[in-house]
């Protein structure tokens, strides 16, 4: 176990530095002049260039620039912005209303996901089981920013069910509907995942075995069917928290949420590029982090995989 | 939920009546069949056997000749849909478990009647220990304490014989060799103390030396604790030193009953002959085998008269017009033939 | 998403023949046999089960007549979609505009039908795009092995670290920022290139995961040792038994791709107007969803369907070329 939590951090490490070398690039370096309509209409102002290039080391090849970010950001320096706003700052008040989100987003996922695919994996074919088949198939189909604003219209601003809109605070409550928008495919991917799991592990000896053992319904199925089918859903949930923080761009942009997602989007109208640098780097650190979890998950889950 | 998971449904055919006979457990007329897609198989079309405490009853038959359908509906693990009861009773203490409710075949499950599985991997839970999954039962059905179930667990694999059982009990299945999972598998099976065990095929999957060391714990276990043992087999050769009386079983049907040294000295049906003669002999080495001819029958449509008539060398018209009934030939031996009689006469 | 799901929804009497997923039996024999015995292969039984699904021929008609519509707008369709009367600004639907008109006077109808064009092209060069390079880079990585594989797997991590929304921003924004003056061939470019680069890696592990699992099977060993080159055993037995999650997952693949399109253009860093799509139209009606919600439902409402199509059609593909589900 140990030796497959080195090589698996070893591999991670290419991956980030592609990643976010990737990232880099694309933003500081392809479009030429590193502050063409950088700093909004006005252009950039003198002496924020020469702070800038020699904070960058924007005169250096993009290998060095890169390189020097690199060494600042893990002693937890990510810049400053044009206005002189620290970036690390700028994550810190956003990234908690992100992960808040997303865990919100996850909770939603994994009690209705896998509610529905319990129930209807036990049940194929009944009434409830089309119905899910049916909703997970919308939820699959829709892109998030139509449900979010057909959810908003009819919840928010037609039936007053919820307010529109999140405030500053954050509550749980106002998060319920955003969280479910950002988790609606994922939703539908644990549900079905879940259904067909159950339903192949329902006819499993193991399950008869334990039925035959005078285990009371509950017990077989809630430990031992269920057990057994949870591996694959969870994995599935593990992996998808990186994803969920990455995609709440177009929820927080709906629901006016100040998260991670929307300064990227805010960063990107008005050309911050180390601010969108920081915060991709910080997303795909957690993203690639999560993964690893998971795998490591998947081993403590089923004892029958060894990693060597 | 239409599966296993509630396949305690009662038998609409059957009457109820429960005659108290004294026996441990009775299978009576039971008609079970197959719905599916394709029509209805009908796998099981009115067993009756019976064990008693202390004894070893062997249900021997080819694959598909229902004798493991039998003993699913006994213990009520019965996959429905496709399975169903149409018919018979299935008596424990006299009381037809097929009208009782869900609850109440539950506890009979494990502490009245247990089974033994044939494939011990997929039918141990592959997450959980073997500690664990023994434990559990002392634990839910028991009441005990953890500590209390752990040692009782492993009392029980000290009983099978399973060397640092100490040690092995936080061991997962796939980490036990097939011998010594199949012995877990009976420990787990032994835990509540049934009365009667059903060994399913038992040492099918195992190699031929470990099959004579299971086969061999399975019979002291049986005699020490005086239960009743069904024992399923497609294997002659492991029903001789074990079983008490033997029940041969053809396309749902109990084609022949007896003891065992009748059964071997004078099988008094066609198939029962079949099945010896087809056992390879040292002195007939380097000649062919002499098999069954024909398969077993289509059981969606199941020849008429005597089933077996299609493959049997001795079949006359009568075979082909008239189902013969299981009937008494003798003390303690019946057959399903037309033509018993002759059979056991001859020489 | 790799579960049988929908079966209920999708459900047929199973057909008698069983099929022979993976590895086709005759793969030993000569040309001439193997010629002769195909029309009865896989294909050919999932297309008789493919056949007996009503949702197969529900999502196939609607994707006819989507296509139609890309191909041929002006056979559904007199309206101009592009030019419009300020006079008829935000007019509710009526006989003579089914749809009513926008802001700018636009008949609806005829952007909708306009729309299908942006839309359905670029999910499907994309999907082409994608498939091309994750099968190609799949089918290296797999048949290779070694250090070529690792190396093409970790770069396809790299491309795979990036969450889908943030990557195609940043590309989008760096290539196509507000201050850019592409044409709008470029910008579907633009689109196109980033919806590939971002989606090639999920292709090339499904690719990479059927090649090592076919490699090693008897008949490819067999056809190795027959001194077979690797292009031919690539291209005539590998291929073929990749193709069938290829496809189902390029069908789907169109479906989400025309969501994700929608998503750009709806976050503006997308297609632009003058180019008409559904997501530029649900984008532009947002701000008036209070007053004219019909601005939003009637493009949302061909999205959706468009989608749903597509995926419900990768669903029954899959379902009839999934042995196990019969």
């Amino acid at each position: 176990m140990g030796r497959y939590l080195l090589r698996r951090l070893l591999q991670l490490v290419p991956v980030f530095i592609g990643t976010t070398f990737l990232i880099y690039w694309l933003v500081w370096s392809v479009p030429g002049d590193p502050f063409a309509g950088k700093c909004g209409d006005r252009g950039c102002p003198e002496n924020f260039r020469a702070v800038m290039t020699a904070k960058y080391h924007l005169d250096d090849s993009i290998w060095l620039q890169y390189a020097s970010y690199m060494k600042n950001l893990f002693q937890g320096d990510f810049g400053i912005t044009f206005g002189g706003r620290e970036i690390s700052d700028i994550i810190l008040t956003s990234y908690p209303n992100t992960l808040k989100l997303a865990v919100v987003a996850l909770a939603i996922e994994a009690a209705i996901g896998l509610g529905a695919g319990v129930l209807t994996g036990l049940r194929r074919n009944g009434f409830l089981d089309n119905l899910v088949l049916v909703s997970t198939l919308f939820l699959i189909a829709l892109p998030v920013f139509v449900i979010g604003f057909v959810l908003q219209w009819l919840l928010g601003v037609n039936w007053h069910i919820v307010h529109p809109t999140v405030s500053s605070e954050m509550r749980i409550t106002e998060l319920l509907l955003p969280g479910f928008v950002l988790g609606s495919a994922s939703t539908a991917y644990v549900a079905r995942v879940a259904r067909t799991s159950i339903a192949e592990n329902r006819r499993a000896d193991y399950v008869r075995t334990a039925i035959a053992k005078g285990l009371p319904m509950r017990r077989v199925v809630g430990v031992h069917l269920l057990r057994n089918s949870l591996i694959p859903v969870v994995t599935l949930l593990g992996t998808d928290l990186g994803a969920l923080m990455g995609g709440a761009i177009i929820t927080e942009g709906i629901f006016g949420i100040n998260g991670i997602g929307r300064q990227v989007l805010r960063a990107i109208v008005t050309k911050e590029s180390a601010t969108v640098v920081g915060i991709v780097v910080v997303l795909v650190v957690v993203y690639l982090v999560m993964n690893l979890l998971v795998d490591l998950l998947y081993a403590a889950l089923d004892p029958r995989i060894r990693y060597e | 939920m239409s599966d296993i998971l509630v396949s305690e449904q009662s038998a609409p055919g059957a009457d109820g009546s429960g005659r108290p006979s004294g026996r441990l457990l009775e299978v009576d007329d039971l008609r079970v069949e197959f719905r599916t897609r394709d029509g209805v198989a009908k796998v099981i079309n009115g067993v009756t056997y019976h064990v008693d405490a202390g004894e070893t009853l062997a249900v021997l038959g080819e694959s598909g000749s229902g004798k493991s359908v039998t003993a699913q509906t006994i213990m009520g693990i019965l996959d429905t849909p496709p399975g169903f009861v149409t018919g018979g009773q299935v008596r424990f203490h006299g009381k037809d478990m097929l009208k009782m409710s869900a609850e109440q075949r539950r506890r009979i499950r494990g502490e009245g009647i247990a089974m033994i599985f044939q494939d011990s991997l997929s039918a141990l839970n592959p997450v959980f220990t073997v500690g664990f999954q023994i434990a559990e039962q002392f634990r839910v059905r028991r009441g005990m304490s953890r500590s209390d179930a752990k040692k009782r667990a492993i009392e029980m694999l000290d009983q099978v014989k399973i060397p640092n059982a100490k040690g092995r009990f936080s061991n997962y299945p796939h980490q036990f060799s097939g011998g010594m999972r199949q012995r877990a598998m009976i420990a787990m099976s032994l835990a509540l103390d049934p009365e009667v065990l059903i060994a399913d095929e038992p040492t099918t999957a195992l190699d031929v030396t470990v099959q004579a060391q299971i086969m061999d714990l399975l019979g002291e276990l049986q005699r020490e604790r005086q239960m009743g043992m069904i024992l399923i087999t497609h294997d002659l050769g492991v029903v001789a030193d074990v079983a008490d009386r033997i029940a041969v079983m053809y396309a749902g049907r109990i084609v022949e009953e007896a003891n065992v040294y009748d059964l071997y000295a004078k099988p008094a049906h066609p198939y029962t002959l079949g099945l010896l003669n087809s056992i390879p002999r040292l002195d007939e080495k380097g000649q062919e085998l002499r098999t069954i001819k024909g398969l077993p029958p289509n059981l969606m449509n199941i020849p008429s008269g005597c089933p077996f008539n299609p493959r049997c060398p001795m079949a006359q018209p009568v075979c082909r017009e008239k189902l013969p009934p299981l009937l008494q030939i003798g003390s303690g031996r019946a057959s399903a033939c037309h033509f018993a009689e002759e059979l056991v006469n001859r020489d | 998403m790799s579960d049988p799901s929908a079966a209920s929804l999708v459900s047929t009497p199973r057909p008698e023949q069983p099929s022979e997923a993976g590895a086709p039996v005759n793969a030993g024999l000569p040309e001439s046999a193997q010629k002769q015995q195909k029309p009865r292969g896989l294909l050919g039984d999932a297309w008789i089960d493919l056949r007996r699904k009503p949702l197969f021929w529900i999502s196939a008609t609607l994707i006819v007549i989507f296509v139609l519509m890309a191909a041929f707008p002006s056979l559904f369709t007199s309206g101009d979609a592009v030019n419009g009367a300020l006079s008829r600004s935000q007019v509710k639907p009526s006989a003579d505009a089914w749809f009513g008109y926008d802001v700018q006077g636009r008949d609806v109808f005829a952007r909708t039908i306009y729309g299908a064009r942006a839309s359905i092209m670029v999910a499907l060069l994309s999907v082409i795009g994608t498939l091309l390079i994750g099968g190609t880079m799949g089918i290296i990585a797999g048949y290779r092995g070694g250090w070529v594989d690792a190396l093409l797997s970790r770069i396809a991590d790299i491309f795979f670290g990036l969450p889908f929304v943030l990557g195609s921003i940043v590309i989008l924004t760096t290539f196509n920022g507000s201050g850019s003056d592409n044409n709008e061939w470029t910008i579907m470019g633009l689109v196109i290139m980033s919806l590939t680069v971002l989606s090639w890696p999920v292709v090339m592990r499904l690719m990479r995961s059927s090649v090592l699992a076919t490699k090693e099977a008897d008949y490819i060993v067999a056809a190795r040792a027959l001194g077979a080159g690797t292009g031919r055993i690539i291209l005539k037995h590998l291929l073929p038994n990749c193709l069938a999650p290829l496809l189902v997952y390029g069908t789907i693949m169109v479906g989400s791709f025309i969501g994700a399109e929608a998503t750009l253009s709806f976050l503006g860093i997308g297609l632009k107007t003058p180019v008409v799509s559904w997501g530029i139209m649900i984008s532009e009606a947002q701000n008036y969803i209070r007053v004219s919600p019909y601005l939003l439902f009637f493009p949302a409402a061909f999205l959706v369907t468009a989608v749903l199509s597509f995926v419900m059609l990768g669903e029954a593909v899959r379902e009839a070329l999934d042995p196990k589900l019969r």
